[in-house]
């Protein structure tokens, strides 16, 4: 690995994206309406904001980071970018933290703005540390990186790959405990949501909505976060084949 | 340099490619020099693409060698030796000219000095600034190309650079070409239109996944009899296998 190299793709992505103000406002500004909305939803029932609020946090950067990854890698991959990078002293892994860098960044900015906005603004309660906060949700945004360039390999068309949002998200987020408690659900898929990041990754967010100290089952989340984004980052490095058919 | 150095930079042997289960490429052997324009001329189809791709190391080949530089195609240590251009362009749209040109060549390493030295080369200086969505599709091309010039490598490989460009360019790129061959590179340019043939020091048609000449555009001319090298494969062809003609 070579970060000299890392740099460079990670500012190059800031770069294109910056350029894309549509993408930017789409990142920045759809969490902050729809955590707005909610808030108005529940307007009366300041409780239910409160035990919703704290999943949304966790959600957005993962939900936002998977798409955006998923779909910039795959037309990384499509135009020939990559192969031409591949062809090049490039580092599968400088390629991926590059990718994971760039979008850790924009990750930090979406949630301080929609967590600042939520509690600052709107009344969400938030019994644990702002920076906790940020910590938990930029676990989350680079695990929604880590599993969008994992699946940009199977996906031949943007079409498709954003298809991998139903087909790999919405089952992660009817189980992550936001609907019922997770030990509500049925046994089967109990453990499937033992077994699923994203539950993790809204279980550390509660914590530190309702819960003044660093706990020991907020450092155990977050290892399963952090597991599960090295692992989908590694699966992602053995996709990029410098040598393809 | 030397003349070992000269000969032999690229050794294919026995090289043999299935693409989606079909033989694209089946036992060819080669061996390109340095300091000579080689054109890799053919209908489309005929497997020049994937050649290229092997040289480069890019293509999961089933059998044979490719040996650049005395290393395995695509080995660590030659990959800043060696540019590649594919047939689409595979730079960033959404940058403009120079920063595609300033982030590969980060990626590079090359010197500070290289995005202005390249820009000339292909003659885009006055669209440095210039957004790649922005440019004709032949523009397109030659940022392309530019960014395997970085670095100044010494195997250049050349996927259908001058297409769709227009003829006075087209001139200067092969002008460029030489210069870089006289400079001690090895280039290699492949082209589906036969009358660029005539600007390459050596020749290779190909067709069907087969080299069927290998030798100096004169030199063809002169063996088969004909005034042009598009005559010249035809006939090359028709001698090689009757059996396509009378079929058809």
């Amino acid at each position: 690995m070579n970060p000299k190299i890392t740099v460079a793709v990670a500012s190059r992505i800031l770069r294109q994206l910056k350029r894309d103000h549509r993408t930017v406002a789409l990142m920045l500004v759809v969490p902050c309406v729809l955590i707005t909305l909610l808030w108005w939803m529940y307007v009366d029932r300041e409780a239910v904001f409160d035990r919703v609020g704290g999943p949304l946090l966790a959600l957005f950067p993962f939900i936002v980071m998977f798409l955006v990854t998923s779909v910039t890698t795959l037309s990384e991959r499509t135009s020939g970018t990559l192969e031409r990078l591949l062809a090049m002293p490039m580092g599968r892994l400088d390629f991926l933290c590059g990718y994971a860098i760039a979008f850790g960044l924009v990750a930090v900015v979406q949630s301080m703005l929609v967590a600042g906005l939520a509690v600052g603004v709107l009344g969400l309660d938030v019994r644990g540390s702002v920076i906790t906060l940020g910590l938990v949700a930029i676990v989350d945004a680079l695990l929604g990186t880590a599993l969008g360039l994992f699946v940009s390999a199977f996906a031949r068309t943007e079409f498709q790959a954003v298809q991998f949002m139903p087909a790999l998200v919405i089952p992660q987020l009817l189980l992550c405990g936001l609907f019922i408690p997770r030990d509500g659900l049925p046994q089967v898929l109990e453990w499937v949501s033992d077994a699923l990041p994203m539950s993790y990754a809204v279980d550390a967010m509660n914590i530190v909505t309702r819960s003044t100290d660093w706990t020991g089952n907020l450092t155990r989340d977050l290892a399963i976060v952090a597991a599960w984004t090295f692992g989908a980052l590694a699966l992602g490095a053995v996709t990029l084949r410098r040598r393809t058919a | 340099m030397m003349k070992k150095d000269v000969e032999g930079v690229i050794r294919v042997t026995g090289l043999r490619v299935a693409r989606s289960g079909r033989t694209v490429l089946d036992g060819l052997d080669l061996v390109l020099n340095a300091v000579e324009v080689t054109g890799l001329l053919g209908p489309s189809g005929c497997g020049k693409s994937t050649l290229l791709r092997s040289l480069v190391g890019v293509q999961q080949v089933q059998a044979g060698q490719v040996q650049v530089l005395g290393e395995p195609a695509g080995s660590a240590s030659t990959r800043a030796q060696v540019g590649y251009v594919t047939q689409t362009p595979s730079v960033y749209d959404n940058l403009t000219v120079a920063e595609n040109l300033r982030f590969f060549a980060a990626v590079l390493g090359a010197p500070h000095g290289d995005v202005d030295r390249v820009l000339s080369q292909v003659d885009l200086g006055n669209e440095a600034t210039h957004l790649v969505s922005a440019l004709s599709g032949g523009q397109r091309n030659r940022v392309s190309l530019a960014v395997a010039l970085l670095g100044q490598p010494t195997v250049l490989v050349l996927d259908e650079p001058t297409v769709g460009l227009d003829p006075v360019l087209r001139r200067d790129l092969w002008g460029l070409f030489h210069c870089l061959a006289a400079d001690g590179a090895a280039v290699v340019v492949s082209s589906h239109v036969m009358d660029e043939a005539e600007r390459c020091d050596r020749l290779l048609l190909m067709r069907e996944g087969q080299l069927i000449a290998d030798e100096t555009p004169a030199g063809l001319l002169a063996r088969t009899g004909t005034a042009d090298v598009e005559d010249a494969f035809l006939q090359l062809v028709e001698q090689r296998t009757p059996l396509t003609r009378s079929q058809s």
